[in-house]
């Protein structure tokens, strides 16, 4: 059953031996070692796990790894250049827009794709966007700032 | 989580996926957006032992409109529907419901003919789909028929599809002209399941009274529910508050609701009754008089 599944992350062609039953969320973690993606529910729930597949907003644990095959998928781990962080990431440390930091990777997938889409969404576009995502923390106040922070630093 | 062991198959042709299902029967399961099916996977509620991955079969995404009628390829995703504005030029209704859909992340998946195969009694496009009289074009390897909204869905997830039949096309007719429609939705929070929603047509006669009223509900019975003798109360009423409030009175008069941990029986009825007179008003609102 296991077979060699093999796609573009993160601008890199990687390639791992799994079983085809493995989800893209686990594919990324226990194969690729990529871990900065996070497993919440593992059911299309908490958001947490939200990767772009060819940059569009997607949760990972609801779309098998073999499906990924001829697409171009971005982690959180593909956002940052080097030492520099990306916008989203800068913009959600100056906002404090994390507490205990599980939910954030999804948080700032899901802000990725939207800026992408919309540069300067209203904080009720922002909020509709986010609403798959979910903070444990409840820390949204300062996620929303954190986005609008990140539009108003794109566009200066 | 792991989902139970299945064999996976990516045709790229309408063909070998209906080969597929001829050979492996109730054995296999078609996977589309995966939005549904994966989580049923998770939880092991689904244990197919092929799962046939229609994501990779040309031609089967797409958007039309010919002879006021809009056709979906049924891998036409959620998201694309909900930006097309072949979608909002003619199909107000669905327009409306669509972001009602989980979340933008879930719809970037999702599939119009996935939620309409699976046919939860809460989700959206059931309800678009009786409302508008839509038909489904369901194809075997052998054979090709059109099914009606009004006989297609049958249940809890369950649909008049064949365990050989793929769901291929969905066809939309765009309603009466001048037509007014709404779809309102109550739930316990933005993008969560339903606990009560309402499709609403009303289209008007030249001396501005109700020449057809369509309803549909959803999350009062085990299939998007048409309550046919309000709609039909309504036909030939002035649309005035106390005729739009007596519909949604019939409307939910032999209703008896389930309850769950989301909302008890009688307050899903009370739910209904508000948001049928709601989406009726609003429908009003939207209708033109026949001229």
């Amino acid at each position: 059953m296991s077979e060699t599944i093999a796609f573009d992350v993160n601008g890199q062609h990687r390639s791992a031996e799994a079983d085809v039953r493995t989800t893209l969320a686990d594919f990324l973690r226990e194969r690729l070692g990529l871990t900065g993606t996070h497993l919440g529910c593992e059911h299309g729930v908490c958001g947490a796990c939200t990767v772009l597949v060819d940059e569009v907003a997607v949760r990972s644990c609801l779309m098998l790894a073999v499906q990924a095959r001829g697409h171009q998928v971005t982690t959180v781990e593909g956002l940052a250049d080097g030492d520099q962080l990306h916008p989203v990431q800068q913009a959600f440390r100056e906002s404090h827009g994390f507490q205990c930091g599980f939910c954030t990777p999804g948080f700032v997938m899901m802000t990725t794709a939207l800026l992408q889409e919309n540069p300067h969404p209203s904080e009720e576009e922002i909020r509709d966007a986010l609403s798959g995502n979910i903070c444990r923390c409840t820390g949204y106040q300062s996620i929303v700032e954190g986005v609008l922070r990140a539009a108003q630093s794109a566009s200066g | 989580m792991k989902t139970p062991r299945f064999e996976y198959h990516a045709p790229r042709s309408v063909e070998e996926v209906l080969g597929l299902l001829a050979e492996h029967g109730d054995e296999a399961k078609v996977l589309a957006g995966g939005q549904s099916l994966v989580p049923l996977l998770a939880m092991r509620l689904a244990r197919p032992a092929h799962l046939v991955d229609i994501n990779n079969v040309e031609g089967l995404a797409g958007i039309a409109e010919r002879d006021g009628v809009v056709t979906f390829g049924a891998l036409t995703r959620e998201r694309a529907a909900e930006e097309s504005a072949v979608v909002s030029q003619h199909l107000p209704v669905m327009a409306e419901a669509l972001p009602h859909i989980g979340h933008i992340s879930i719809r970037n998946r999702g599939t119009v003919g996935g939620s309409i195969a699976h046919a939860d009694a809460l989700a959206e496009l059931p309800a678009v789909a009786r409302i508008t009289r839509a038909e489904m074009v369901v194809r075997t390897s052998t054979n090709e028929r059109v099914v009606s909204a009004e006989d297609f869905f049958q249940g809890h997830f369950t649909t008049a599809l064949g365990d050989e039949e793929l769901l291929t096309e969905v066809r939309v007719p765009k309603g009466p002209a001048g037509a007014g429609w709404a779809f309102e939705e109550v739930a316990r929070r933005r993008g969560d399941f339903a606990l009560v929603g309402v499709a609403a047509m009303i289209a008007l006669d030249g001396a501005g009274k109700v020449g057809e009223a369509r309803l549909c509900l959803i999350g009062v019975a085990d299939r998007p529910l048409q309550p046919s003798a309000a709609e039909a109360a309504l036909v030939g009423a002035e649309p005035s508050t106390e005729a739009l409030v007596a519909a949604a009175e019939e409307a939910v008069r032999d209703l008896r609701p389930s309850s769950d941990i989301h909302g008890s029986g009688e307050y899903r009825r009370q739910l209904a009754r508000v948001t049928i007179r709601r989406s009726l008003e609003v429908a009003v609102s939207r209708a033109g008089k026949a001229s």
